[in-house]
């Protein structure tokens, strides 16, 4: 097993065709103490041939959003409004045997605990075809053949007598790379990927991200990233979606957006990466915590935490503007962000207590 | 030198008071098991139930004493509901013209007697056995499942039968054989639930500063370990009940003159299609004072449990709201298509 | 006004040679095999210096911080805590020893008990060692001192830990570590569990600490640029041994052994400028730790294999200040001064490795 050196990384050529579009989208979830908004007027597009990270930190709802999107949500969360379109498909107005239907051939999904996303009691082999036989009505035998042949793309080694092994007698990495390859196995026009690589070791995650940068160039797919890893969006996206308390702050492409982000979030996120800053001297550091999704505040969702709040920012919410060649943010005073000292105390002075 | 920031800390979340109602918190905006306890009405009514029985257990023989054994031949096999023989009859009488009521009462205490203790020596041997064995596991465990193993393996019922038969059959007896038989239920449970805590992160950190395993055993183990034994007494003493009466109703159990509700129900057993009252009565207080324990058990399941408790820490009004949204929810998927 | 200028020069708090750990595992229908977690780690951490413990799942780091918790007993080699063997001493001896060495876990929620409050958390090492606090006043004071260290309320003693966030839990897990006053802690991915912001903060935090108290730390964690911006010195784990050691900013900068630089190469950087010019992605999966390859444990994956590497150990290589690499067995232990890995073909440059040059 050498090791190969690639060819610096590149990015692929424009493709300027939307295959997801996602337009004021709502989740709101039934608790028994009332229904809380988890995501709000969220809208982004995706293109085919280009990654879009959905960026943000725990709880910010980007999950929730794929989870919308795949028609996955739990029985407590529901659609509360806006509109998501496959290509031509509406997803919000389809029944399930449609949305049947409509997965493994438009949408595919990889999420991150890979071994919660595996049958234990049924091999690799049997996994993989099973796509095939339900949307091909392919045969078992030729189920089988095609899912050695996913093996083999997605580099799992010897994949002839491998497709007969079980879930747990596959590493992590490889796991990963099965939920890939089943991901992938009809090509998908959009694969989501939930955090595909959190789980593993520096070294897998560079394997993993090379592959899916390769099936994507290969298929042409649009690819949602969903990650709060902000070294990932930097190398691997293309655009860029901020999320923050269940809304977008901010989104563009993600060279315009780490380069001058327009949003004292952003700008925060980026100032709290441990770069090469020296050691001994302090990280810079977004005071306090994301507001729980119960008391968000009326207005800005981020004023407590932000230096440049004021009152408009307690009465308003601020939508989202463009505020850059290939940037929207949604703040009042985004062009004053550029020239603010990252590590600056929130405006509101108090403490921010929820 | 730069000081150490105060970062603000999260405020214990309180509910608006809108969804809320009338919210009995206190100061720490924790609900107190009293509270929740009320707000489930069945397990309110079991536990003023079961308070009325340990009350007459406690009081009921030297209040009606003399009454459970005066014989009255003018009142011999009264019917019961009939206000006319008076409310010592209220219950019926015996062929000996004895008051059921009286009698159903004095032997509360006797039933009491022997599965309060009974249930409690099986707890407490049981638990810290299993727990000290599940905590230490290798060999100490292994013996000591294999030793539940025996113990288990022969049905107690039968086993009592034959030691009290061997021996003579007194309360003390029946007390012994019906705690051991059922030692390896509180153990098995209690090893189990040991063995997988003194693996976990917090019972590492406690060995880090050196803590000998009995202080761990006691600071981490037990308090984690007693709501589900707790919930697991409240069952079984509804069955040591039970074989208590069935030993009594054998004739193996409470010798006369004492009295149990299962030697009330034997002894009324020849006379049922004529007194009926004589056997179904005594019955009833068995089985309303099992099923009451059995609910106060499934209270107690909840109640204990922090990751469950919210059920019980809501008032009515919000949890009916929260139920009706799940039922319109349930309704729009069925309509949706199917099993999505 | 820290502690640590006090006690410079070759202060070491920990140092260990040769430290070996064997499990056996169940294999197959018949008996065991031998798994060599740890296979002669050699280490050494000064007074008031962080020192890192890079590694990826099954290297061994876990085993590692337990053995040197004593949560495990080593196998072979020495260790010697300020130059005492904490594995000879028995009972009250041992317990003392303990107040020395503490830890911080990585789960901020499977560390602390649920069911107690903040202050009984934090205040649980005094149960077992009366006599440092001996009276309530003394213990209560105490802790009000730990909460402001490490920046929580007094108020907050009496809150359970699902009232906190992951961010504040892990404060209460190092308010905890440092009850006993330890001049060394162990902490294992502090911050791995933690969303990027708070992150920030509890690195600060620790980073305060240090500067106030002269605590040494080992910091193990899998983020590479969290343990560049917080170690002064990083050793690399690889299958139960350590094979480069060295200042961090040597071993990140121009690393030796050719994992290391695999590793250095793979992270993602946000800054462009950082990235590797030529990314090398290792193909393969990690060896099992049951059957290890022989000679160099890294030669199925490196792209510098030699037939000598599958026959042959490889011993330790020095980088000299000039800059050049020679053979030499470390002396006294690893130094700060030196950079080591062990490598028959170590990596001679940076740009050898495809990594970015700094400016």
């Amino acid at each position: 097993m050498m090791t190969e050196i690639l060819e610096p990384v590149s990015r692929t050529a424009p493709s300027q065709q939307a295959v997801l579009e996602v337009k004021d989208l709502d989740v709101d979830i039934r608790t028994p103490k009332g229904t809380v908004r988890v995501v709000s007027k969220v809208g982004f597009s995706a293109r085919s041939g280009k990654t879009l990270a959905l960026l943000g930190e725990s709880g910010c709802g980007k999950s929730m959003t794929a989870k919308a999107i795949a028609g996955l949500l739990d029985p407590v969360a529901s659609v509360a409004g806006g509109s998501a379109h496959l290509e031509s498909h509406d997803l919000f107005s389809m029944t399930a045997k449609q949305r049947r239907s409509v997965a493994g051939e438009g949408l595919g999904i990889v999420f991150q605990d890979a071994l919660a996303a595996l049958n234990p009691v049924y091999t690799i082999g049997t996994q993989l075809g099973e796509a095939f036989r339900i949307h091909r009505g392919a045969s078992k035998k030729q189920a089988k053949v095609e899912a050695i042949e996913l093996m083999r793309r997605v580099g799992i080694p010897e994949p002839e007598t491998r497709v007969n092994s079980y879930p747990h007698q596959f590493s992590g990495g490889m796991r990963q790379r099965i939920l890939i390859a089943m991901a992938v196995a009809l090509s998908p026009k959009l694969l989501i990927a939930d955090e595909p690589t959190t789980a593993l070791d520096v070294t897998v995650q560079a394997q993993i991200m090379q592959l899916l940068r390769s099936l994507r160039t290969e298929e042409q797919m649009a690819v949602v990233l969903i990650t709060h890893d902000l070294a990932v969006v930097a190398e691997e996206a293309d655009d860029v979606c901020v999320m923050y308390a269940g809304n977008v702050v901010e989104q563009g492409s993600v060279e315009t957006v780490f380069n001058r982000p327009t949003h004292p979030y952003t700008k925060g996120l980026l100032s709290s990466v441990p770069a090469d800053a020296h050691r001994g001297s302090s990280l810079t550091s977004i005071p306090g915590s994301p507001p729980e999704l119960n008391k968000i505040p009326t207005g800005c969702v981020y004023q407590d935490r932000c230096p440049l709040a004021s009152a408009i920012c307690r009465e308003q919410r601020p939508e989202l503007r463009p505020t850059g060649p290939a940037q929207s943010a949604a703040c009042h005073f985004a062009e004053q962000v550029s020239a603010l000292d990252p590590q600056s105390e929130p405006a509101t002075g108090q403490e921010s207590e929820r | 030198m730069s000081s150490v920031e105060q970062i603000p800390t999260t405020k214990t979340p309180q509910p608006s008071p809108e969804s809320t109602g009338s919210q009995k918190r206190r100061n720490d905006g924790r609900v107190s098991m009293f509270t929740m306890l009320l707000r489930d009405r069945f397990a309110t009514v079991a536990a003023v139930f079961l308070s009325l029985v340990v009350l007459t257990a406690i009081f009921g023989p030297t209040l009606m004493g003399e009454h459970a054994t005066a014989q009255n031949l003018m009142f011999m096999n009264k019917a019961p509901f009939d206000p006319a023989n008076g409310w010592i009859y209220i219950l019926g009488s015996d062929s000996l013209g004895r008051s059921v009521l009286a009698r159903i009462v004095v032997a509360t205490q006797t039933t009491l007697l022997v599965a309060v203790p009974a249930v409690l020596v099986a707890l407490i041997v049981g638990s810290l056995w299993g727990v000290w064995a599940g905590y230490h596991r290798g060999r100490r465990e292994a013996i000591s499942m294999r030793i539940a193993d025996i113990i288990m393996s022969f049905p107690s019922l039968l086993l009592a039968v034959v030691v009290l038969f061997v021996f003579s059959p007194s309360a003390a007896n029946i007390v012994l054989i019906l705690a051991i038989t059922r030692i390896p239920i509180y153990m098995r449970t209690a090893r189990a639930e040991s063995a997988e805590l003194q693996s976990r992160t917090f019972v590492d950190a406690a060995r880090t500063f050196g803590t000998k395993p009995n202080s761990i055993i006691v600071r981490h183990v037990i308090p984690v370990v007693t709501p589900t034994l707790l919930t697991l007494a409240t069952l079984e003493f509804c069955f040591v009940m039970l074989a208590e009466s069935s030993l009594s109703f054998l004739g193996i159990g409470i010798q006369p003159p004492d009295v149990s509700w299962g030697l009330l129900v034997a002894q009324g057993r020849q006379y049922l299609q004529t007194a009926w009252w004589l056997s179904i009565l005594p019955g009833l207080a068995i089985v309303l004072t099992a099923v009451a324990a059995n609910v106060l058990a499934a209270w107690m399941r909840i109640a204990t449990d922090p990751a469950q408790r919210w059920r019980l820490e809501l008032d009515r009004k919000s949890t009916k709201a929260f139920e009706k949204a799940t039922r319109q929810a349930a309704k729009m998927h069925a309509k949706k298509g199917d099993n999505s | 006004m820290s502690i640590q200028t006090q006690n410079q020069s070759v202060d070491s708090v920990l140092d260990v040679q040769n430290l070996t750990k064997t499990f056996h595992v169940a294999s197959g229908s018949s008996g065991t095999r031998e798994l060599k977690a740890l296979d002669g780690i050699n280490l050494n951490v000064k007074r008031g210096e962080t020192l890192g413990l890079v590694g990826e799942s099954g290297c061994g780091k876990s085993t590692l911080a337990r053995t040197l918790m004593m949560l495990e007993q080593p196998d072979g080699g020495t260790v010697r805590f300020d130059g005492q063997d904490p594995f000879a001493l028995r009972g009250k001896q041992l317990r003392a020893w303990r107040r020395r060495v503490q830890m911080v876990f990585q789960d901020p929620f499977a560390s602390l008990n649920a069911r107690m409050t903040a202050g009984q958390i934090i205040t649980e090492p005094f149960a077992t060692h009366k006599d440092l606090y001996p009276t309530s006043a003394a213990r209560k004071q105490r802790l009000d001192e730990l909460l402001e260290l490490v920046g929580l309320r007094t108020t907050d003693a009496q809150k359970s830990p699902q009232e906190f966030s992951g961010g504040q839990r892990q404060r209460i897990g190092i308010a905890r570590a440092l009850a006993l006053g330890p001049d060394l802690i162990i902490l294992d991915e502090p911050v791995s569990a933690l969303d990027l912001s708070v992150q920030a903060q509890v690195l600060n935090l620790l980073n305060d600490l240090q500067q106030q108290l002269g605590v040494s730390y080992i910091f193990i964690s899998h983020d590479l640029s969290v343990v560049r911006h917080v170690t002064d010195r990083v050793a690399v784990m690889y299958l139960g041994r350590i094979i480069e050691t060295g200042s961090t900013q040597q071993v990140f900068d121009s690393p030796l052994h050719p994992y290391t630089a695999s590793l250095m190469s793979a992270s993602p950087k946000l800054d462009p400028a950082l990235r590797p010019v030529n990314r090398i992605v290792l193909q393969g999966e990690l060896p099992s730790p049951l059957d290890p390859p022989s000679g160099c444990r890294f030669r199925t994956r490196c792209w510098k294999a030699e037939s000598i590497c599958s026959v042959e150990r490889p011993e330790s290589r020095v980088r000299e200040p000039d800059g050049k690499i020679v053979l030499g067995m470390p002396t006294l232990g690893p130094s700060a001064e030196q950079q080591i890995a062990e490598c028959h073909f170590p990596v001679q440059s940076a740009a050898e490795a495809g990594l970015a040059v700094s400016a």
